[in-house]
């Protein structure tokens, strides 16, 4: 047996490394996964960074930015597997929310957009709302939201970082009006009667890219026997995460003192993507709102890690140059995901890169080893993003 | 500033952790390894301009700090609180502090460190942030130079088209632009490549 330690946040979607421990495939791929759970990102990365955990479920553009020496040294990091997609959401304070909402369903998130913004121009304070990092999906899509309902996400509202395990606090505190967090912290907020859900991340992207595995490049490269069969571990349980017979069973898991510590009820719902978005709400049914294993969700798409990018670039943490965007897309791993998983005789892409935004409806693609039925991967604005031609996507934004 | 040198009885030692109990374990260790000049901040609100009037040679965080991520944002938002980190970490080998020592500008002191270690572990920590921060200066200048390049050139090419001069000439209305306004020639540039995307279309 190959012990691997894996660095996680008490999340939903760190739903695939658990599963792959406590469902018994790492140990039928012959790793010994060893679990270490922290309680902020700086932590799970600098434990990946420092040789405590050999890989993480980690933010994927905290990958990047680590990638690209942002804020520190460099150190290279590799994403070979996509832990999920979406899964997010946008919770306000009630009083917020009852302005721009109807407490207790999703509704259209343009319409919800352009009412918060006109929220946000009359208020005589500037309005505060917390993400989990600035190099986050959550920062981008939280942003890309307000600035196509017409906001400068820099100057009309204060953005702040709030770890997630905090971010319910935060919203009860006062100390912010709104959160864009994962998975129970939304239902937390709501539980307690201190937010409202007002927008899923799924509603802004239809295929957003959330949590990755992340390995440091050379730590993958040392051992691609050990990588490989963490790749099929994570495969499996992402088969496991969406069988509806195992519902209550992964819930009673994740829910664990040692894993996410919190209700079983709530992170039943959120596997389920049966969502309270108010409390005494009863349960929407939220199709494709955490996305972990249909339509080869896991395959690590360069075009993500570039979408990516090109939000990094409009937030202004980084100004745009070729040999950064070439270095954030290798970061995306497509090559190991296809070596590991080809065994398994799954459909594998075979493309690396798709136009993000450009799939309206479902449509059949060719892989060599059948077809793959993608979805429609959609912006709520109607936006295409071509990672050929980053210039031009940065100049009408 | 970055280059202060370290003077051995002054090492100035901010603590920044919410846990009153972990910070004073520190402060104990650093006490006993003869570092007297401590300050532990256990409210993170505000903590910015805090750090800034202390001007700590050093900054001490807990690894698995649960606000490591609200921290690192106020740091990383701060210049003026730019300095260096050092890490207490709660479990370690060799190969670990090395890869701490490589991955970032934090040093790395573990929990139970023979005392008379401790000292040596702060000024690491201090003499790879001034390395690491001079580097960054040094790129920082030569992607500014670079900018400035382009957008020189842009200018250059702007002013040849709609005069019908030649390369040097419209340098030299730059040029002459720039001092007559005490402006860089930069600066100068980059106003009429501005002003020409806006009004471009005109």
């Amino acid at each position: 047996m190959t012990r691997l330690r894996f660095g996680f946040l008490p999340l939903v979607d760190a739903a695939l490394p658990i599963l792959a421990r406590e469902l018994g495939f790492a140990e039928d791929e012959g790793l010994d996964l060893v679990l270490v759970r922290d309680l902020s990102w700086a932590t799970v990365n600098d434990r990946l960074l420092y040789g405590h955990s050999d890989a993480a479920h980690l933010l994927a553009p905290l990958a990047i930015a680590t990638t690209l020496g942002l804020g520190r040294p460099a150190t290279p990091i590799s994403v070979p597997f996509v832990l999920g997609l979406n899964g997010n959401a946008i919770t306000l304070s009630p009083e917020l929310a009852a302005q721009v909402t109807t407490p207790g369903a999703p509704g259209d998130v343009r319409a919800i957009g352009l009412r918060f913004a006109a929220v946000v121009r009359a208020m005589p304070r500037k309005l505060c709302l917390g993400v989990v990092h600035r190099y986050s999906s959550h920062d981008y899509m939280l942003r890309y939201w307000l600035a196509a309902s017409g906001l400068d996400p820099n100057s009309d509202v204060d953005i702040v970082t709030v770890s997630p395990p905090f971010a319910a606090d935060a919203l009860a505190s006062g100390e912010v009006d709104g959160i864009c967090v994962g998975e129970p912290w939304n239902s937390v907020a709501v539980d307690r009667g201190v937010g409202v859900i007002v927008a899923v991340t799924s509603q802004i992207w239809r295929r957003g890219v959330e949590k990755v595995l992340a390995m440091r490049t050379e730590r993958m490269a040392a051992d691609p026997a050990a990588t490989d069969a963490l790749l099929r571990a994570l495969y499996r349980a992402g088969v496991a995460f969406i069988d509806p017979a195992r519902l209550d069973a992964i819930a009673a898991i994740l829910a664990r003192p040692e894993y996410l510590d919190g209700s079983a009820a709530l992170i039943r719902g959120a596997v389920s993507d049966r969502l309270l978005f108010a409390q005494q709400a009863a349960p929407v049914h939220v199709p494709d709102f955490m996305f972990q294993h249909r339509e080869a969700a896991n395959f690590p798409w360069v075009s993500q890690a570039a979408w990516l990018y090109s939000q990094m670039c409009v937030a202004g943490y980084v100004s745009a140059n070729d040999a950064d965007y070439a270095r954030a897309q290798g970061v995306f791993r497509p090559d190991i995901y296809r070596r590991a998983l080809r065994p398994l005789g799954i459909p594998l892409p075979g493309a690396s890169s798709k136009l993000e935004g450009g799939i309206a409806g479902p449509t059949g693609v060719g892989t060599p080893q059948g077809r793959l039925i993608l979805g429609a991967d959609s912006f709520f604005d109607g936006r295409r993003f071509d990672p050929d031609d980053l210039a031009g996507y940065l100049r009408n934004k | 500033m970055l280059h202060r040198t370290i003077e051995r009885r002054l090492l100035r030692i901010a603590i920044v952790d919410e846990s009153p109990a972990r910070a004073a374990v520190i402060a104990e260790g650093l006490r006993d390894a003869g570092l007297s000049d401590i300050t532990i901040f256990a409210d993170r609100h505000g903590i910015a301009a805090r750090l800034e009037a202390l001007s700590p040679d050093v900054i001490l965080v807990d690894l698995a700090n649960p606000r490591r991520d609200e921290l690192e944002e106020v740091f990383a938002l701060s210049r003026a609180v730019a300095r260096p980190v050092a890490m207490f970490v709660d479990q370690s080998d060799v190969a670990g502090i090395e890869a701490a020592v490589d991955a970032g500008v934090s040093a790395y002191v573990v929990d139970g460190l023979r005392k008379d270690r401790i000292r040596p572990v702060l000024e690491l920590a201090i003499r790879r942030f001034n390395a690491y921060a001079r580097l960054r200066a040094e790129l920082d200048e030569a992607r500014g130079a670079l900018a400035d390049h382009r957008t020189i050139d842009r200018a250059k090419a702007l002013l040849m088209k709609k005069r019908g001069c030649d390369e040097p000439a419209a340098y030299a209305a730059l040029r002459k632009a720039a001092m007559d306004s005490g402006r860089r020639i930069a600066d100068v540039a980059d106003a009429l490549v501005t002003a020409d995307r806006l009004m471009g279309e005109l």
